[in-house]
This record gives structure tokens, C-alpha cells and sequence, in this order.
């Protein structure tokens, strides 16, 4: 049974529908790309899932339904999210943005503590007071999937991991999203770059004018 | 002034610097996690201050304190689960007229509860007495205050810096949605900053009470000081209401100290309003994020066809008839009226099409009163000239006022008109040679040929519907085109040539102006005018009637108007408390028809 099942999933933003019918699933330990041109609806997706935006359709985490739930319950249940645009508390240093994201650990799943976080992606270890106005969208990044993890996820939802980054920042963060893999995350991860995500990646969607078809 | 004098001016200031900090504090806090300007803020400071004078003879004065501010935060507490908690995401208009409502039923339970009467509380035990400082006699508690005040600040630095609690409050101040995805229950979240925040009001309250009294005008003074506070020292910002504190105190503290007590408002407005436009944001705030998701586009408004100018000539027609069949009071009613019907389309013109929602739009009313009522009286003027003339005093407030207004926007919008608004108040309720201070001016009489009802309600029906067909005409015109679109894409208006601010200025200007003509007509038909003519209330009032009609209507707060006079009048007859029953159906239409009652329906019919 896959840990996370969507199944009519239709969203939009105010008026406009942006999602129809959206189908997929991703299976525990899987890693999934969601891939499609700008403007598709690989964001969309992500926050409907979340339960950021209104939506409508099945959609079920384990065995819990996501439908009544807010996206602060969502979370609790083990389903991470990494936005696009990172979202970094810029007046809260990164050992408070990692405190924001920290919940109990997950039976049967090693927690994630500052340690682990750190040693996935040194260079926050070294800018731990920081605060996150002073990062660079590199750094920000990582700290917004460090942040996540926090939470002891048992999956995420990566929105374009890899965009922007410098080519050597990209590796750093593919061998991360691979040690993530290697931990039993389950991620469902939007990226552009095929070559990044296609390396890694179990298998893939298409999303094209708001419905998902496989790859 | 001597130096020691100076010296105790000085720390007279520090200590009322405290009881503003603990109230704009949490004002502050609970602005920067739940985006609402809670006005029952200065309603929770006077509850502390009658619970602990209530308590104190039973329990001592520092038990009394404390349970105070306890009492007053689960007051704040449940507030946040009852009524604001369904209202995080209904526009910042409604956000406003809720908490306003709940100044309305503090305001009267304090009436049922302790009296109309001042309290006077007991001292604090062991502080009594007074030290010397360079020779002169200083109380010893306001030291006490001089020194809590640093101590909350450093208290609540801590518990916002250093617990995982404050870290969360400062991740949700800046981005809810993120925190929520991340987990963050904001619920609990809420309700704890509203409870941090009550406790804080309601303990700068109890701690005032041996310096002042109890009484039921506390709540509105409370609350202007602390828009003052907050405004200068930046929303959302703790460090900066405790700097702004330390300067608006010291401010206040010197006007009375050198006895010009009536012109403190002044002062604190123009050091508002100087920081304002130098620092549109505040002294250590930062700038507001848009709102995500901000406000909808909304349709043009309506536009009077052929049918509805019949429908309202048919109207006119039937108002032109009711002399005949109605009784004076009937006619003193509906005068009223018409009055408010001008007044609150007066209002709807800057605030739904300008976008400008002013929240002292009383204060124009007040000045077209005062102007016929001083012109008749002091300057012995035919009623005809009063009438004429005491808009211009409006024309003139509203200038000064909207030259400021137009470079706002929000709740700092709402603040410094509020706060122009409480100037003017302050200067109709204490310049006693000329207003007539707190009893206000009386024999303010119409000419003879006006002195019958029907006469007058002739008069109110021709200029009234005259007023309010000008000010919707002027909406369909290029005026109300140009003010919309300053309102909707002030950048792209810009960029094709549209000057906005002086756009809006004009807007206000000729907003303010129609009041006054509501005002010049409602001091004659009255007789007399108090203070209460353009109070804060007062400009709450017409808020409502906006609000009640549909902001996004053309006719609609015209209706609003009628049915809130109306409304008024029968619970005014029938019931005690009936600011806490207007608060009540404030409260209830801002929860079931946010979208006002004309909107409501006009969407109920589209469909
Ligand atoms: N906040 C919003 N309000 C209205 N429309 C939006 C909003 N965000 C996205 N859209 C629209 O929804 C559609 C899908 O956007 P989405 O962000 O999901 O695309 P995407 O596939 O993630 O694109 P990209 O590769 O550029 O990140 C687009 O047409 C976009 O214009
Ligand atoms: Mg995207």
C-alpha cells in the first residue's frame, strides 16, 4: 500500500483552476519526481496536498484521510514540506528555524537531531546564530530541508531542491537527497533539472495543463 | 524650570511610561502574530484597573494586582476562542468593528458591574509615601513603576528569544502558513499571545490604580495612547513600543508638567505623524509584508439606471409626503436620518471607492456642528450663513487630516485618523471659554421660518438628497474613476499620469466637507451639541452603517444608515445597556453578513 495516495485531487486559486483530477502515489522509501514545464502545477500540487490551498479529492497519508485536515495537522502526521521559495524565518537564526521544525521522534525511524542536520549539510553547522535574513539562497535551501527534517518526516514533499544552485551545490545536494533515501524518507520531490532528480528518483510524473500522467 | 523640577518631570514621564508600555506591548504582540488591531485593548486595561480596585479590599492590593491581570488575560483568552479566532481571515475593516464592538459591551459591563461613578483605589502598601529627589518629593511607588517597566521588557525579551514558545510566536509573526506546514498548532498559539497580551493590559491597568481612578472613559483614552505608542515605535515591534513608551511618556509628562495638559493629544499626534511620514512604518518597525492573498478585486460599483432613478425619485416623493402623515417624532427621526444617511455616504465615498477607511470620520461631523453652532452663537450669524459656512471648518480639518491620511494605508490609516479624530474631541472637551467644554453649546436653534419640524425636515430631506446624489454622481464621474483606480493599481494610475495622492487628498477633502453639511444640519436640528457629536463612537457609528449597507454598494450605506438610526433609537428606548446591544448586533453581523447587508443580498439575488 503506498504511504501516500492522491486520487482526484483538483485545486486552484481562487477562480482559477490551476489542478484537475490529479492521480499519484509515492510508496514508502520511494523517491518520486513530479516534473513538468513552469506553470504546470507542481507547486500547486504540492500545497494542495499540504493542505495550504483549498482543494477537493481523495487523499490519504498512511491510513489517515487528508481531506478535513489543516496543514499544521498534516505535518504532525509525518508529511514534510520544503517550498519553492524556501521560506526562511529570516528573523529567527538557523538553530531557531531548525527549533520551529522540531517535533518527537517517530517510533521505529532514527530521530533527526542538530547533529544530523548538520552533518547532511555542513556548512550550517558553521553559521549556527546566523540569522536567516544573512543567507545566501544556497544556504537558505539547505536550511529550509534541514528544517523539515526536524520534524522526523516520514515523507517530503521537495519543491525544486536544486533550482539556482551552483553546479557544485547541486551534487552536495543530490548526495543529500540520497542519504535521505538511504534513511527511509519517503520524497515526492518537483525538480527541472531531469538529470539531478532522474539519477535518484524511482520513478517519475508528468504534469502537464493540471493532470499527472506517468513518465 | 528649575533643574530638580526638570528632574521630576523626567521621572514623572518614566513612570506613565510603564503603564503605555504594558498595554502597546501587547497591543504590539498580538498585531505582529495575528495581524488584528485589537481596540478592546484599552478596554482590558480598564477592566484590570476596576477588577483591582473591586478586589483590593478583600484581598490586599498586590493580590488584587495579580489576580487582575490574571482575570483579564482569560478574559482576553476566551475573547480570541469566541470571536476573533473566526475572524483571521475576513477583511482588516471587520477585524477592527468586532474588537470595537467588544470596547461597546466592556464598556457597559463595567456600567452594570461598578456604576457610573470614579473608583478610587488604595495605595500600594509600603509605597505610600513619597522619596526626595534633589530636595523635592517624588512618590515612592512611581519608582516602583520606573523600574517594572524595564523589568516586563526584559521579562518579555526573554520569553520571546529564549523559550521555544517566543521562537514559534517570532516564526508565526512572519509567516503563519510556513509554521503551520511545519507542524506549528497556531490555534493554541493565538489564544496564548491574546492571553500574553490581556495579562499585560490588564496588569498595566491594576498597577495604575494608585495613580488614578477607574473610570469608564479610561478605555478609549487607553487605546488612543496606545495607537500613539505602537505607531511610533513600530507595529509588531516590542523594542519599539517600549522606546516610544519612553518618548510619548516623557512627552506627556512635560506638556502637563509646564501646564498645557489640553494640548498633550496635540503634541502626540504631531509626533505621530512626524515619524509617519518620515518613517511610514515606525521608529524600529519594519515595513508590512502585503497580506498573502490580499483583498479580491471587487466589481465597479452599481450604477443608478433608469429603474432605480425611479425607484428613488418615487422615494423622494413618499419622504416629501411625510409630514402629512407622520407625528413629530416620527419627523425628528427621520430627520436624524437623513442626517446620518448623508453622513455615512459622505464617509462610504473616500472609504469604498478611495480605499481610505477613516476611522475618526466623526471628527468632520463634529466641526460642521461646532462651526454653525460657534457661528450662531459666537459670532452671531444668520442660521442661513451657519449653515453654509460651518462646512468649511470641516473642509479644513479634513484638509489637514487627509494631507497625512493619503500617505498611509491599514490599520496606520485607521490609527492616525482615529487619533486626529480624539484631538479634535479633546479640544471641543476642554476648551471651556469657547465649546463649552464637556456640556458642549445649547439654544442652537434654526432661524424662525425653520423652527417647525416639517420645516426642518424639508430642509434636512432637500440638502441631504441633494449631498448624497452629488456624491454618487461625483462616483461615476472621472473623480470616483481616478479614486478607484488610486485604490486598486496606484502604480499603474501613477504611471498614466493619475497624481494619487492629491487625488485622494481631494477625496478626503470633499468626504469631510459632506459631513460637515450633515453636521451644520444636525446641531440645528438638535438644538444643541455636546463633545459626543465627534467622539470616537461616534465615528464607529458610521463605520457600521458602512459596513451594515456593503462597502462595495454605491446605495448601500445609505441604508445602513437608516436602519442603524433606527435600530438605535428603538434599543436606546427599550433597553439599559444598548451600546452592549449595539456591540452585540456589531459582533453578530460582522460574524454572518461580512460582506454588509446590501452585498449580502445583491449576492444572494445575482446567483
Ligand atoms: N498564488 C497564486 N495565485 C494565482 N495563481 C497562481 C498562484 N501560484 C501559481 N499560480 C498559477 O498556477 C499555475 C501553476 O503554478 P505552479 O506554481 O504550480 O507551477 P509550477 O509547475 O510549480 O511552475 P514552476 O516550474 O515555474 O515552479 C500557473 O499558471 C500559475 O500562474
Ligand atoms: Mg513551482
Amino acid at each position: 500500500m503506498a504511504l501516500l495516495e492522491v486520487r482526484g485531487l483538483s485545486a486552484g486559486y481562487g477562480r482559477a483552476r490551476v489542478l484537475f483530477d490529479v492521480e499519484l502515489e509515492l510508496g514508502a522509501g520511494e523517491v518520486v519526481m513530479l516534473t513538468g514545464r513552469n506553470g504546470a502545477g507542481k507547486s500547486t500540487t504540492l500545497k494542495a496536498i499540504m493542505g495550504l490551498i483549498a482543494r477537493e479529492g481523495d487523499l490519504r497519508f498512511g491510513a489517515t484521510p487528508l481531506g478535513r485536515l489543516e496543514a499544521f495537522e498534516i505535518a504532525r502526521l509525518g508529511l514534510g514540506y520544503v517550498p519553492e521559495d524556501r521560506r526562511i524565518f529570516t528573523a529567527l537564526t538557523v538553530a531557531e528555524n531548525l527549533q520551529v521544525g522540531r517535533r518527537a521522534p517517530r517510533p521505529g525511524l532514527p530521530a533527526w537531531d542538530e547533529a544530523r542536520v548538520f552533518a547532511l549539510f555542513a556548512p550550517l553547522a558553521a553559521m549556527k546564530e546566523r540569522p536567516g535574513a544573512r543567507m545566501s539562497g544556497g544556504e537558505q535551501k539547505m536550511l529550509a530541508i534541514a528544517r523539515t527534517l526536524m520534524g522526523n518526516p516520514r515523507a517530503v514533499l521537495l519543491d525544486e531542491p536544486s533550482e539556482g544552485l551552483a553546479p557544485l551545490v547541486v551534487r552536495q545536494m543530490a548526495a543529500a537527497l540520497a542519504e535521505l533515501k538511504r534513511a527511509g524518507v519517503s520524497v515526492l520531490v518537483c525538480e527541472q533539472n531531469a538529470q539531478f532528480a532522474a539519477r535518484l528518483a524511482d520513478r517519475a510524473y508528468v504534469i502537464e495543463r493540471g493532470t499527472v500522467r506517468p513518465a | 524650570m528649575s533643574g530638580s523640577a526638570l528632574l521630576l518631570q523626567f521621572l514623572n514621564g518614566l513612570a506613565g511610561a510603564n503603564s503605555l508600555f504594558l498595554v502597546a506591548a501587547g497591543l504590539s504582540l498580538i498585531f505582529g502574530v495575528s495581524r488584528i488591531v485589537n481596540f478592546a485593548h484599552g478596554s482590558l486595561y480598564m477592566l484590570g484597573m476596576y477588577v483591582a480596585v473591586w478586589l483590593a479590599p478583600a484581598t490586599g492590593f498586590w493580590a488584587a494586582v495579580l489576580l487582575a491581570a490574571l482575570i483579564v488575560a482569560a478574559t482576553g483568552a476566551l475573547v480570541e476562542i469566541g470571536v476573533l479566532r473566526r475572524l483571521y481571515q475576513a477583511p482588516e475593516l471587520l477585524q477592527l468593528l468586532a474588537t470595537f464592538a467588544l470596547v461597546l459591551i466592556v464598556r457597559d459591563f463595567a456600567l452594570w458591574a461598578w456604576g457610573p461613578q470614579d473608583m478610587l483605589g488604595p495605595r500600594a502598601p509600603g509605597f505610600g509615601d513619597a522619596v526626595f529627589i534633589a530636595g523635592a518629593a517624588f512618590p515612592r511607588y512611581d519608582l516602583l513603576l520606573i523600574a517594572l517597566g524595564p523589568l516586563v521588557f526584559v521579562l518579555l525579551h526573554a520569553l520571546l528569544t529564549r523559550t521555544r514558545w517566543g521562537t514559534l510566536v517570532r516564526a508565526a509573526t512572519e509567516d503563519r502558513e510556513m509554521a503551520a506546514a511545519l507542524g506549528v498548532n497556531q490555534r493554541w498559539l493565538f489564544t496564548g499571545i491574546f492571553g500574553l497580551g490581556a495579562l499585560l493590559a490588564g496588569a498595566g491597568g491594576a498597577l495604575a490604580v494608585p495613580r488614578e481612578p477607574a473610570s469608564l472613559a479610561v478605555d478609549l483614552a487607553a487605546i488612543s495612547d496606545a495607537f500613539v505608542v505602537v505607531v511610533v515605535g513600530g507595529l509588531g515591534s516590542v523594542p519599539g513600543a517600549f522606546l516610544a513608551a519612553l518618548v510619548i511618556g516623557e512627552v506627556k509628562a512635560f506638556c502637563i508638567g509646564y501646564g498645557y495638559s489640553e494640548i498633550t493629544l496635540a503634541v502626540e499626534f504631531i509626533v505621530m505623524a512626524v515619524v509617519l511620514v518620515l518613517r511610514p512604518w515606525g521608529l524600529l518597525g519594519k515595513p508590512l509584508p502585503a497580506p498573502r492573498g490580499a483583498a479580491a478585486v471587487e466589481p465597479p460599483l452599481g450604477r443608478i439606471d433608469r429603474k432605480a432613478a425611479l425607484a428613488l425619485a418615487c422615494l423622494a416623493a413618499l419622504l416629501a409626503g411625510l409630514p402629512l402623515a407622520g407625528d413629530e417624532y416620527t419627523l425628528v427621526l427621520a430627520t436624524d436620518i437623513l442626517v446620518f444617511a448623508l453622513f455615512a455616504v459622505s464617509l462610504h465615498f473616500i472609504m469604498g471607492p478611495g480605499g481610505l477607511a477613516s476611522f475618526g470620520h466623526a471628527a468632520y461631523l463634529g466641526l460642521g456642528a461646532y462651526g454653525a453652532a460657534l457661528l450662531l452663537l459666537r459670532a452671531h450669524a444668520p442660521t442661513e450663513a451657519a449653515l453654509a459656512l460651518a462646512p468649511l471648518l470641516a473642509l479644513g480639518g479634513a484638509a489637514l487630516c487627509g494631507w497625512f491620511a493619503v500617505r498611509l494605508a491599514g490599520v496606520y490609516l485607521a490609527m492616525l485618523t482615529l487619533a486626529f479624530a480624539q484631538i479634535v474631541w479633546s479640544i471641543a472637551f476642554q476648551w471651556d471659554s469657547v465649546t463649552g467644554g464637556s456640556n458642549g453649546l445649547i439654544g442652537v436653534w434654526p432661524a424662525p421660518w425653520l423652527a417647525s419640524k416639517s420645516a426642518y425636515y424639508y430642509l434636512a430631506l432637500l440638502v441631504c438628497g441633494i449631498g448624497i446624489a452629488l456624491l454618487w454622481r461625483a462616483l461615476g464621474a472621472p473623480l470616483g474613476y481616478t479614486l478607484r483606480a488610486g485604490r486598486d493599481a496606484p502604480l499603474r494610475a501613477d504611471a498614466i499620469g493619475i497624481d494619487v495622492r492629491r487625488v485622494q487628498w481631494i477625496g478626503f477633502a470633499i468626504a469631510g466637507t459632506f459631513a460637515g453639511i450633515a453636521g451644520a444640519l444636525y446641531a440645528f436640528s438638535k438644538g444643541s451639541i455636546s463633545p459626543e457629536t465627534l467622539s470616537v463612537p461616534r465615528s464607529v457609528d458610521a463605520l457600521v452603517m458602512v459596513l451594515l449597507g456593503g462597502v462595495q454598494t454605491l446605495t448601500g450605506p445609505a441604508w445602513g444608515a437608516v436602519l442603524f438610526v433606527w435600530l438605535q433609537d428603538e434599543l436606546a428606548r427599550e433597553v439599559e445597556y444598548w451600546r452592549a446591544a449595539i456591540g452585540a448586533v456589531v459582533l453578530a453581523l460582522v460574524l454572518v453578513f461580512p460582506r454588509g447587508l446590501a452585498g449580502y443580498l445583491k449576492e444572494r439575488f445575482a446567483r
